[in-house]
């Protein structure tokens, strides 16, 4: 296994949003604006890579029964830790991040990671597989982020760049973060589709 | 009297204003997953609102009887995730044992609930808003009744969708998200209503 390959797959081919609609909650949710989703990659990221790691550690240890409440423990623990670690040092993002914070535990793409990577593979792949994976949800947020939050507010981190005339409020309430997903999978099923097209026609 | 309003309208903003999947996006896999047939759809909506009031009792009591007194409250996350998981599974175990009718038409969502972020949401929503025990519960039924609403309104939405002649790339998921924001969009007009 190469590790430009493990960074392939996270960062795009299997982007854990895009690709395969996974942590969907936090996507929606947080995605109001761009500093917002930019604390909630990095705490995925970091989330994401230690519990590669300390899986990947355990995985002769862990009996393959007990190996779910064994991952959920071990996520729930780091996220603690990076709550407290917000709370601490960046009160403004604990406040806007509010209750996904915590409900990092249950985002699908840690524990399918654990499954699927972590607990089959060595500590080292293990790791730069969580940072792939996590880069890839990162990017992700930030393009629905971006899109959103100068649609709405005409503004990107604060920086004025849209006039007030063309703001669409819609964009940062609930169903712009719906209507922007729908949009971005609908337009990158249309290239893929053309894609496989081409392929067949040669 | 003052009280039943408080209680009346925490019920009511559960299942309309704050709804937990169109204005809170809490437990959106299932939402997308679980919404394509509606018969699976009332089937997931009832697990949900049933776990849903049972985890908010149990954490409740938990956390204000053991974690306060303790000074254990930074555990909280962790001992959540560990009160919804063994309380799905209890349910599965006395569902196989006495309801073995229904433990086969609602069995397969359990398992999949445990991951469900409105379970675990609506648990830590309760205690960082400092609702008393009667209030968590009628809030977290409330935002189960939302759920049960909101996805079988839904999957009769996607039913319809699958036989309309929609653009190649849009089929499925895309769409879907749309109508998700067309409904979310009905919803905010809930809002002036308390």
């Amino acid at each position: 296994m190469k590790i430009s390959d493990i960074f392939k797959n996270g960062i795009y081919k299997k982007n854990a949003i895009l690709i395969m609609l996974l942590g969907m909650c936090p996507t929606l949710a947080v995605t109001t604006s761009l500093s917002n989703a930019i604390g909630m990659g990095v705490s995925v990221i970091a989330i994401l890579t230690m519990s590669n790691i300390l899986i990947s550690t355990l995985r002769k240890i862990i009996p393959p029964a007990a190996r779910i409440p064994a991952y959920i423990g071990i996520i729930a623990a780091l996220v603690t830790i990076i709550e407290m670690l917000i709370h601490a040092y960046v009160p403004t993002l604990y406040v806007s991040l509010g209750i996904y914070l915590p409900l990092i535990v249950v985002n699908c793409i840690i524990l399918e990671r654990a499954e699927s990577f972590a607990s089959k593979n060595k500590i080292l792949y293990a790791a730069f597989d969580g940072l792939a994976v996590g880069l890839g949800f990162t990017l992700a947020l930030l393009l629905i982020s971006a899109i959103r939050e100068l649609l709405g507010t005409g503004a990107l981190l604060g920086f004025t760049i849209l006039p007030s005339a063309t703001n669409m409020l819609i964009m940062i309430l609930p169903p712009g973060a719906f209507l922007t997903l729908g949009i971005i999978l609908g337009v990158m099923g249309h290239y893929a589709n053309k894609k496989k097209e081409e392929l067949e026609n040669e | 009297m003052n009280n039943i309003t408080f209680y009346f309208s925490l019920v009511f903003s559960g299942i309309l204003i704050k709804n937990v999947l169109l204005s809170q996006f809490l437990g959106i896999c299932p939402f997308l997953g679980v919404s394509k047939k509606t018969s699976s759809a009332i089937g997931m909506g009832i697990s949900v609102t049933v776990v849903l009031v049972l985890a908010s009792m149990v954490s409740y009591a938990f956390y204000y009887l053991v974690q306060v007194p303790f000074h254990l409250e930074f555990l909280r996350t962790i001992s959540f995730i560990i009160i919804i998981a063994s309380i799905v599974q209890l349910i599965e175990v006395l569902m196989k044992k006495y309801m073995r009718s229904m433990y086969e038409s609602l069995g397969v969502y359990l398992p999949l609930i445990t991951t469900n972020c409105a379970v675990l949401g609506i648990a830590i929503i309760n205690i960082n808003n400092g609702y008393d025990f009667l209030g968590s519960i009628l809030y977290a039924l409330g935002s189960g009744l939302g759920f049960l609403l909101v996805i079988v309104l839904f999957s009769a939405i996607r039913e319809k969708l699958e036989l309309m002649d929609i653009p190649k790339a849009f089929k499925g998921l895309p769409i879907a998200l749309i109508t998700a924001a067309f409904m979310s969009l009905a919803f905010i007009g809930f809002g002036g209503i308390l």
